[in-house]
């Protein structure tokens, strides 16, 4: 079979859609979320969209699925809040590694199926790395500029029992996502880090999607794109990105920014236009796809796909927009300064 | 786009080529970044790192940083940004600060500023903990300033792997396992034996690596210094040539530090140098962002000068350029070394000695002075005063260093010495008339308390308090609390000043500050030595007496605390903020939660170092019983030297050998060194101090989880129970609780395991001397001998445990290790000593002194606090398995305690009183 280094060799490479705006579709109450195994739970648990994992499997599965239908060849678990930290909010702490390797194995399910019926395009699980809700370059009090409501080593903690999680559950990627602090990013690289190598099994392929967040053209921990290029480079990951935030069409000076300095792939996934007066993404499927598709034949990127509003409808588009398109092709590497 | 606009819809493989009509190239540029990047291109000019945010070399910044000043700290890192600084170096090694909080503090902090921030950050710290805290706090790639292997590959290597594992790019000292590379060959055969291990081993890549190949100080005067910056140079550029995509960088100013104070001849030698270095490929260099002279700007002839001193062309270079700089030199300096000062006025010869330390030309100073005043004392109310008054300034500003000063009494009291007889008689003559005391800036009282021998320190500052015109009153060491008492009240003196260095001293001191509040005495009392601390004296002491408790850290300290005691104005003031401060620390302290958890005794008992007894043979030692070594030959002992603590104890902080060669203290240290390497030469040839030894072996085994049975085959030596302490915090998982008992064979396993202890002195017969130096007034001589003896006494240690692990025990036969490698630790086994960390209740010394007969072999006794007399001893157990660790007991609880205490058949109390230190409660 095909490696994910052969295929994106070959092709534009499609990642999934939003995952949250698939989940709202099923309206969703309270008690769905609880399932039988949190029926007495002492906290409201709706919104807690990763729980969704463990209580109703089968709609996880069901929106892989749609995804992989409309073309994605590489998937993204439902895992963006399942660290400890996050789920302090609703008191699961405990259930961080449970729920990645579930989320892992439900994805890795669905694109093994996908990938028996047709062989020649493997499916790709990328376990999903989130931000979190607490960051180590800011601080949350104005008045204490060096306070840090949490430690590096809480974060890089939280983040390798999160990717032993999704690592145990069958993942084939780790995609750490929507950076917009860098120590952040640069935590979940560390610990991913030290778990291949204490624990000797093969890294996986790491994939970097950093978050531009307006038109300063820097993260919010305030950095140009270059510099967070630079100080996330020692992962040596498998591709560099931008996802959320912006819609395609603010985000494209920084994609071709990315596609000059970047020595991996490069991978862009925009949300579907900027919110409008309702925050609701309304930005149409093919208006979406021919933005992308502009991005595929100037040669910026490798691995295309949507954040925020996007649905397999969207996705779909957008494959067939960039499917004759052959992916940017990697900047040579030479060993010498000129 | 390209031409293929219209995809060939038949064939689905054929697919459209992007818009990438050429083909990018990345280079291997070195890339660092802090909010921006920092791109290091062949056409890059020279980078500029900042130097002033380190606390080593910014007495600014350190003080900031020190009174927790950061919102002014940083403005001192914005100064280095606006001056062109591109990286920022962070250096917060100061032993008064808790490294890794501040560098962490600062960073944090920093990371809050985005016109600093802007620029990447250079962690820099000789602690490793220190630059791993401030890795973990900054978002940019930053530089880690710096790892070798210094401490060998396998340290190396680990410390590589973390730096890699956070991105952050290298700076490689020239290192290894030996020392310091200081040639041209070594200086490339290091970085590039470095270079091969993390590129081959650790996967760096070579871009990402600096070389700092040491950059030392030329035109020292000692010759093999000269060439220092051509190897350099040179070394530089086959590093470049070796490694091309790897970098170069260097602390410049090092380079002219033998010129400090001379900021033209400076800033000459370091663009000169730059010039030259970065010709042949430096690439950066920590420097004053902003202080960079211009090549071509610099004078022609001093141009020339620095040309020849940096190039070693020729053999006069050193001599030229002194010369040149003294006819540059900014006014009011004192540091000639010429001997025009001959031809002053009497007034200025004796303030000139005195600031220099001189005694050659005292007598004859003194008393031509005499002959022009109308009263001997007017001599030492004048010019002397006056002198020293000079030095006390300086020393307050930090520009004179302890070792001077104590130079500058040494003349002082040789003078004063030749007036006293005429002071006397003339006091005898006018007994009627009036009055002829000295009228001194106050008396203070000196003592080392009860049970304690120790009294560098206390001497150190008697002279300086001395200096600054203050009546000492030293009554010595072991002196009983009531002595100290009623000599301060029959002298009226105005302050009390207790040293002590071991630990049962801190509860003398108690003593002494409770008695004085019984008795009724309004004078404050100052603390000092090291095991006192500002905690112990605010908790502690400073409960038991009203009248003004303060702890003074060092010597330099304690002319400003005595200062303000005895002036009436701020006196009041002064006391009420020392009080206000310590009730806070008294506060936080009995506030403290305990954030370390204990285990219940027994659960620490359960939890052993772990060594497999089973798969264990103890190596027999090649003999047992008592042996004892007579007179042994100081130049020998000599070799094993540890200068480090020696120089602590002048005051005069840093590693040695580098010490030698810093910015701030080198001259002097250097000069220091030289007067000891002179003295201890004497001592040696003239065979001034006795040096002795007992060791002993025997067969012992552990019979309960803390006690070890020893039972010596001689008749004549008695079998004893040594009763150890037990780690009682909670460890990490896999993490023993310690006690020394664990690494002795349990008596369960049938196998004979051993013991040792040894006893070694190197201060018999310094009485004779000291008494010498006393007679002489030169107290420098007095402290520096002492502090010799101390040296020899540790070396002693070394090289006894050295032949014993190789001969008398064996049990490392094959061991090959340099004095480095001794000094850091590096043999198997370990010699904890009674009262020392692993093992600090005092009295189980008692029971090492039977095992080896010590006092009547050795000739050391032990005072009531189990101080060993003469002061420059050592003694301690000897522990073989290669298992054995140096650790420390840390807190412990009440139940290891009780159990102790029925192990010592002793009371609760009793044991509490001597495990004070120690106890986790309060009692």
């Amino acid at each position: 079979m095909k490696s994910l280094q052969d295929c994106a060799n070959e092709r534009v490479l499609i990642i999934d859609g939003a995952m949250g705006t698939m989940i709202q579709r099923y309206k969703l109450q309270e008690a769905d979320y609880r399932g039988t195994r949190f029926a007495d739970y002492h906290m409201d648990l709706k919104g807690n969209n990763d729980l969704l994992n463990l209580t109703q499997p089968q709609i996880i599965e069901a929106i892989h699925k749609e995804y992989l239908e409309a073309g994605a060849d590489i998937i993204e678990t439902n895992t963006f809040s399942s660290t400890s930290i996050a789920m302090a909010d609703y008191d699961m702490q405990a259930l961080a590694y449970e729920l990645n390797v579930a989320a892992a194995r439900l994805a890795k399910k669905a694109a093994a199926e996908y990938t028996a019926k047709n062989p020649d395009k493997p499916r790709f699980v990328a376990g999903a790395i989130g931000p979190l809700n607490k960051t180590l370059s800011l601080s949350p009090d104005v008045n204490n500029p060096g306070y840090r409501s949490v430690s590096f080593d809480e974060v890089a903690d939280a983040y390798a029992e999160q990717i032993k999680g999704l690592s145990d559950g069958g993942a084939d990627i780790l995609l750490i996502e929507t950076i917009f602090d860098t120590l952040n990013c640069k935590a979940a690289i560390y610990a991913i880090k030290k778990y291949f190598r204490e624990s000797g099994k093969p890294e996986l392929p790491i994939m970097i999607s950093g978050t531009i967040t307006d038109a300063s053209g820097r993260t919010l921990s305030g950095q140009t794109l270059e510099a967070f290029y630079i100080s996330v480079m020692h992962a040596n990951p498998f591709s560099i990105g931008l996802n959320c935030a912006l819609g395609g069409q603010q985000m494209r000076p920084y994609v071709e920014e990315l596609s000059n300095i970047a020595s991996c792939y490069v991978s862009c996934y925009p949300n579907a236009g900027l919110p409008n007066a309702f925050g609701e993404y309304d930005e149409e499927p093919e208006d979406t796809a021919c933005i992308i598709e502009d991005f595929a034949s100037s040669g910026f990127v490798n691995i295309v796909g949507g954040c925020c509003g996007t649905t397999p409808d969207h996705i779909r588009h957008i494959a067939q927009h960039v499917k004759k398109i052959a992916p940017r092709r990697k900047p040579e590497l030479t060993d010498t300064l000129a | 786009m390209s031409a293929n606009t219209s995809p060939n819809t038949s064939n689905e493989t054929f697919i459209m080529e992007p818009d990438q009509s050429e083909q990018r190239v990345i280079r291997p540029y070195m890339r660092l970044s802090g909010l921006e990047p920092l791109i290091v291109r062949p056409e890059t000019n020279f980078i500029n790192v900042g130097e002033r945010t380190n606390v080593t070399g910014s007495k600014k910044f350190a003080r900031l940083i020190r009174e927790g000043l950061y919102e002014e700290a940083l403005s001192v890192a914005r100064q280095q940004v606006e001056n062109g600084a591109q990286i920022l170096d962070v250096n917060m090694d100061d032993a008064l600060l808790d490294g890794e909080q501040a560098m962490s503090t600062f960073l944090k902090l920093l990371a809050a500023e985005p016109d600093i921030s802007r620029i990447p950050i250079m962690i820099d710290s000789s602690k490793f903990s220190v630059i791993e805290a401030g890795l973990k706090c900054v978002q940019g790639k930053c530089v880690v300033n710096s790892i070798s292997l210094k401490e060998g590959e396998a340290k190396f290597i680990e410390q590589a792997y973390i730096c890699k594992s956070y991105g952050a790019a290298v700076v490689v000292m020239a290192f290894d396992e030996h020392g310091q590379a200081d040639t041209e060959e070594k200086r490339v055969s290091f970085s590039h034996r470095a270079y091969k291990i993390l590129t081959e081993v650790v996967g760096y890549d070579p871009q990402d690596i600096i070389f700092d190949p040491n950059i030392f100080a030329i035109a020292t005067g000692i010759e093999e210094h000269n060439n220092y910056a051509v190897e350099f140079i040179n070394a530089t550029r086959r590093i470049k040539e070796l490694m091309p995509l790897a970098k170069v960088s260097g602390g410049v100013s090092n380079v002219s530090f033998s010129f400090r104070g001379n900021e033209t001849v400076r800033e000459a030698m370091h663009s000169v140098f730059l010039f030259h270095a970065i010709k042949a490929g430096m690439d950066m260099g920590i420097v004053n962002a902003g202080m960079l002279q211009i090549y071509d700007d610099i004078e022609p002839q001093l141009r020339e000068l620095c040309e020849d001193a940096i190039l070693n062309r020729r053999d006069d270079a050193t001599e030229r350029l002194i010369q040149f700089a003294d006819t540059v030199k900014s006014k009011g300096k004192v540091i000639e070394k010429d001997e025009t000062w001959r031809q002053g006025t009497v007034e200025e010869r004796l303030s000139h000695a005195l600031v220099n330390g001189i005694t050659e030309y005292v007598d004859a100073d003194t008393e031509e002075a005499r002959l022009k005043y109308p009263r001997p004392l007017d001599v030492i109310e004048g010019p002397l005063m006056d002198g020293m008054n000079i030095v006390g300034d300086l020393f307050g500003s930090g520009k004179m260093f302890l070792p001077q000063v104590v130079k500058s009494a040494r003349v002082m009291k040789k003078s004063v010495a030749i007036l006293t007889p005429y002071i006397e008689e003339e006091k005898l003559r006018n007994q009627a008339i009036h009055g002829g005391e000295i009228k001194s800036a106050g008396k203070i009282l000196l003592a080392t308390v009860k049970g304690d021998v120790h009294d560098i320190g206390k001497n150190i500052v008697g002279v300086v308090l001395a200096c600054n015109g203050y009546e000492i009153i030293d009554l010595g060491v072991m002196v009983p609390t009531e002595k100290i008492l009623q000599t301060a009240r029959q002298e009226k003196v105005d302050i009390i000043g207790l040293s002590g260095l071991i630990t049962p001293s801190l509860d003398e001191m108690v003593h002494v500050a409770r008695e004085l509040r019984r008795q009724e005495f309004d004078i404050p009392l100052i603390i000092g030595g090291a095991t006192t601390s500002r905690t112990h004296t605010a908790v502690k002491i400073a409960q038991e007496y009203a009248h003004g408790v303060v702890h003074v850290l060092d010597a330099s300290r304690s002319v400003t605390v005595t200062g303000s005691l005895l002036n009436k104005a701020l006196k009041k003031d002064f006391l009420a903020s020392v009080k206000a401060e310590y009730e806070k620390l008294n506060e936080a302290f009995r506030n403290k939660k305990p954030v370390k958890q204990y285990l219940p005794f027994e659960v620490a008992q359960q939890n052993k170092a772990a060594i497999d007894w089973e798969k264990f043979t103890p190596v027999k030692p090649k003999f047992t019983g008592v042996k004892v070594f007579e007179d042994y030959d100081l130049a020998e002992i000599a070799q094993y030297i540890d200068w480090q603590p020696f120089f602590i104890a002048w005051e005069l902080h840093g590693k040695f050998p580098q010490i030698l060669t810093d910015e701030v203290v080198g001259t002097e240290a250097t000069r220091l060194y030289k007067d000891a390497q002179d003295l201890l030469a004497k001592v040696i040839s003239e065979k001034w101090l006795g040096a002795k030894a007992v060791i002993g072996i025997f067969p012992a085994n552990a019979t309960a989880p803390d006690t070890i049975q020893v039972t010596p085959e001689q008749a004549d030596i008695k079998p004893v129970a040594l009763e150890f302490l037990r780690q009682q915090i909670k460890k990490a998982p896999g993490q023993p609780n310690q006690s020394l008992a664990d690494y002795i064979a349990p008596a369960s396993y049938g196998k004979t395991d051993y013991i040792g202890g040894f006893a070694v002195t190197a201060g018999i017969g310094i009485e004779k001397w000291l008494e010498k130096f006393k007679a002489e007034h030169d107290d420098y001589n007095s402290i520096m001998l002492k502090a010799l003896a101390d040296r020899l006494a540790e070396a002693f240690t070394e090289l006894m445990h050295e032949r014993v692990r190789k001969e008398f025990w064996g049990y490392a036969s094959e061991e090959h290790l340099s004095n480095e490698a001794l000094i850091r630790e590096e043999y198997m086994g370990i010699r904890p000593a009674p009262g020392y960390p692993a093992c600090p209740e005092h009295t189980e010394k008692y029971k090492l002194f039977d095992l080896l007969n010590a006092t009547e072999n050795v000739g050391i006794t032990l005072t009531e606090s189990l101080a060993m007399y003469p002061a420059a001893s050592v003694s301690g157990w000897y522990f073989a398995n290669p298992e054995a660790r140096y650790f420390g007991l840390g807190k412990i609880e009440k139940d290891q305690v009780t159990d102790y205490a029925a192990r010592k058949g002793w009371t609760i109390e009793e044991a509490e009183k001597w495990l004070r230190p120690n106890l986790e409660y309060d009692i």
